[in-house]
């Protein structure tokens, strides 16, 4: 890079030369506009964050339903705003790492079993309040009520006791659990003044946004809390978040500059949109994936030859380049993959064989067509997913008779009742969740009826491993058998895709969720 | 009584009754869907003991005609009570969608009805010859194409393209009345376009119609200009077609803009229904329902009214 050009990227980076300008300085040096523009991006990302400004999001899954009680948020713009407004005992960061947040420093107990939180000092509650010990024990408490219509209820189930010591939450588990911080970064997890046990949907937080305007499933609008004690979060004056449930809607305003940042970009388009000038598009591998769930204890399912037979069937390859467009990678029949800390790499991959499918299918003395139950709101292409699925199986032999399910009620009357149909998962920040949420045997959420009691062990067993390597090996014989004994089908893991313009930096991939785990809008800053 | 009053009476009669009777379907229709409220809002997340105490909560375990006579009388005293959802309160919540779809349909209704009609007289004056085929195909060629379609299409070109006008149509009270008229600039050219044609064609047949006859041929004799004889002699004359289109086209523009308000990013009654129907959100369905069929009956009420008036054989009936 010649001087001249160097000079002019850190005057436009430090806001002393519009973009206009460099753009049109760096063309005159002979450089093209898309790599003067990702110079310029990287130059602005160097130059670290910037205080001021509007950020305005465009989302999808917002309603006009949607509540400000933390313990009810279900869609991805309360996900988006409960981490605005509100803040969670500890954070995890891109690497998986704990971040501490509203917790300053914690400890366990040598059995993993008694969990101590030191509570940070000197952070307010939007409404002036201090915040104490006691409102994050009430919160905890409320979530873990019976009676709550909590998101969380099933990881407070684990917690048996819930005391406050001076300025100590001190937290006791059922069982050793050695990834107990893990589980209490959930997003419906937000300390609220009494935990909310007055008012749940005020929106009174400690984040560091507070609420200026609400209207569910049109707009929502946040401004800066003053008093927030970190400085490292909370770039821009206003957060404005405009729910925009059409996808091809979100590109136009995307484009247009209406809004500097969306999520869900469809991986059919997500090619097409990056092209466009000034827009970058942001894909993240994470947990989330695609599934063809079988119930293991219901004929035919039942029968682990025809659960294998139907593994083999499927053309993971396949689904991954026309399903997710390559923008997502492929799944080996267990819930985990490389994005989970502790991941075992060296588990064989399953790979499409319609000779081994046909020899478990006519082990299986299994005969005739199989139902497979499918809607759109399964999961994005989910009907295509299984005719491809339909296609891959009749060359072995195997008949596929699907049916298709209207997406009103699919989640009710479809999904963990019928034997066998599509559905996705989001995934969960440590492995452990992941499996006592939905593999377990007593787990509410069993959707593929996996009762294996040596599972169940295993399970138990590495909760409350402290040992890393120990664990490791515990959590790759469970993913094992999974794959070889599980009613579930992963055919592939999807990435998230969100975009955002060049008026904003600071992305940062971060697998856990999409818009960066939910914190794109506290982290990012205004690039103009 | 003077026989339009007894009229106007019974047609309104008429009209509650049907109201009654939509409720009564928009309620079953609610009931037979499958799930739950609790089960909507809990999603892939329900247990069965969040469901068991959301139900509760929310009185969902009791008889269905209990419920929907508990909220027929409390909608009779004004109470459209509070969403089973969120728990925000349904007359407030509806009010301000009410006024953005209603200022909505009413900007485009301003531009659409004269235009319509203009159109209409104009392609009478000029039938089948040039500016009659052109107000044809284009108008045709506008309300064959699916409304979303022409959504995106005006959006890729007056925001995307050109940047004349914001794509998302979002307005809100903040906002002064020339800011809105801008930001429905859009959606209000897209609704005029698929609205135009019908509005159009039905002037120029009924106007045709009445141009066979003699006092038309009387006035072309007085030597009338062509325009004056269509305007002033045919058109009133043919009022009661024109007017019932038009009364069902702002119907539609009320009650039927939904995908508009989708591409759109509209904040209006449409989009609020869809949500919570798929939540199973009875309270708010039903409120909807009852607004939507009263403005559809009224609509139609008022048409009924205005051919009659304009009909001196039915004003003055002997």
């Amino acid at each position: 890079m010649n001087d001249q050009l160097r000079y002019y990227l850190a005057r436009a980076a430090q806001g002393k030369m519009g973009r206009r300008a460099f753009m049109g300085r760096a063309a005159a040096l002979g450089v093209a506009g898309a790599t003067a523009s990702s110079l310029l991006a990287t130059a602005v990302h160097a130059q670290g964050p910037r205080r001021g400004g509007t950020l305005t999001v465009g989302m999808q899954g917002g309603e006009s339903t949607n509540s400000l009680d933390p313990a009810l948020a279900a869609s991805q713009v309360p996900f988006l705003y409960n981490y605005c407004a509100g803040e969670t005992l500890v954070n995890i960061d891109p690497q998986g790492n704990l971040l501490p947040k509203v917790a300053e420093e914690w400890s366990a107990s040598a059995d993993a079993q008694t969990w101590r939180f030191k509570i940070r000092s000197g952070i307010k509650f939007h409404n002036g309040q201090t915040l104490t010990a006691e409102d994050c024990a009430q919160t905890l408490r409320r979530h873990s009520n019976e009676d709550s219509q909590s998101g969380a209820l099933g990881i407070m189930r684990g917690i048996s006791s819930i005391a406050v010591e001076g300025d100590t939450l001190v937290l006791t588990t059922t069982t050793p659990n050695a990834d107990l911080p893990y589980l209490l970064a959930d997003y419906h997890l937000p300390i609220q003044p009494n935990g909310g046990m007055d008012d749940p949907a005020s929106g009174i937080m400690s984040g560091p946004y507070k609420w200026a305007e609400n209207e569910p499933g049109v707009r929502h609008v946040l401004e800066r809390f003053d008093d927030h004690w970190d400085s490292s979060v909370g770039h821009f004056d206003v957060i404005e978040i405009l729910v925009i449930n059409d996808a091809t809607a979100r590109n136009s305003a995307l484009q247009s500059g209406q809004v500097q940042l969306i999520n869900r970009v469809e991986p059919r388009v997500a090619g097409l949109l990056a092209r466009a000038p000034n827009v970058s598009v942001e894909s993240t591998a994470g947990r989330g994936h695609y599934v063809f769930i079988m119930h293991c204890n219901t004929a035919p399912f039942d029968n682990n030859d025809l659960r294998l037979a139907l593994k083999y069937a499927i053309d993971r390859e396949d689904m991954v380049d026309k399903i997710l467009r390559g923008y997502g990678s492929i799944g080996n029949d267990m819930p985990i993959n490389a994005a989970y800390p502790l991941f075992d790499d060296t588990i064989e991959q399953r790979t499409y064989d319609p000779d081994m499918a046909r020899h478990y299918f006519e082990r299986s003395g299994h005969s005739g067509p199989i139902d497979l139950r499918v809607s759109e709101v399964a999961f994005p292409g989910a009907i295509d997913a299984a005719q491809l699925f339909q296609e891959s199986a009749a060359v072995a032999g195997i008949e596929l008779n699907i049916i298709r399910e209207p997406g009103d009620g699919y989640w009710s009357e479809t999904w963990n009742t019928q034997p066998f149909c599509a559905s996705y998962w989001g995934g969960r920040p440590v492995q452990d969740q992941m499996y006592s949420t939905a593999y377990l045997s007593t787990a509410d959420w069993n959707d593929t009826r996996f009762f294996n009691d040596h599972f169940d062990e295993l399970l138990l067993q590495a909760r409350g491993e402290l040992d890393l390597t120990r664990r490791k090996g515990l959590y790759s014989e469970m993913g094992t058998l999974v794959r070889d004994e599980g009613g579930l089908i992963c055919p592939m893991f999807n990435d998230f895709i969100d975009a955002h313009n060049d008026q904003v930096a600071g992305w940062v991939a971060n697998p856990a969720a999409e818009m960066m785990g939910g914190q794109a809008a506290i982290m990012m800053w205004s690039a103009v | 009584m003077h026989p339009v009053l007894t009229l106007v009476i019974q047609r309104l009669a008429l009209g509650l009754l049907l109201l009654l009777a939509a409720s009564v379907l928009i309620f079953i229709g609610t009931e037979i869907l499958p799930g739950d409220v609790a089960q909507a809002i809990l999603g892939q997340g329900a247990t069965e003991q969040a469901l068991h105490n959301m139900r509760a909560e929310m009185g969902l375990d009791r008889p269905a005609v209990t419920r929907y006579f508990e909220w027929l009388f409390s909608a009779l005293q004004g109470d459209l009570g509070s969403a089973l959802s969120n728990g925000r309160d349904i007359a407030e919540s509806i009010g301000t969608r009410m006024k953005n779809t209603l200022f909505l349909a009413s900007v485009a209704a301003a531009i659409s009805v004269p235009l319509s009609i203009f159109l209409g007289l104009l392609a009478v004056r000029y039938r089948d010859r040039w500016p009659d085929r052109l107000i044809s195909a284009i108008t045709l060629t506008s309300i064959s194409l699916p409304e979303f379609l022409l959504g995106y299409i005006i959006m890729y070109v007056f925001s995307v393209q050109l940047g004349w006008f914001p794509s998302v149509s979002n307005i809100n009270s903040g906002m002064s009345f020339g800011e809105k008229l801008i930001a429905v600039a859009l959606p209000a050219l897209v609704l005029t376009l698929v609205v135009l044609a019908h509005m159009m064609r039905m002037t120029r047949a009924a106007i045709l119609n009445v141009m066979q006859s003699a006092y038309i041929e009387t006035a072309e004799l007085k030597g009338l200009r062509r325009f004056t004889i269509i305007a002033r002699h045919a058109m009133p004359n043919s009022i009661a077609p024109i007017v019932n289109v038009v009364m069902l086209n702002l119907a539609y523009l009320v009650v039927g803009v939904v995908v508009i308000e989708v591409v759109f990013v509209y904040p209006g009654m449409g989009q609020y229904l869809v949500d919570h129907v798929s939540k199973r959100d009875v309270p708010v369905v039903q409120a909807c329902g009852l607004i939507f069929a009263t403005i559809y009956i009224g609509l139609n009420l008022l048409a009924d009214l205005i051919s009659i008036l304009s009909n001196p054989r039915l004003r003055h009936p002997k």
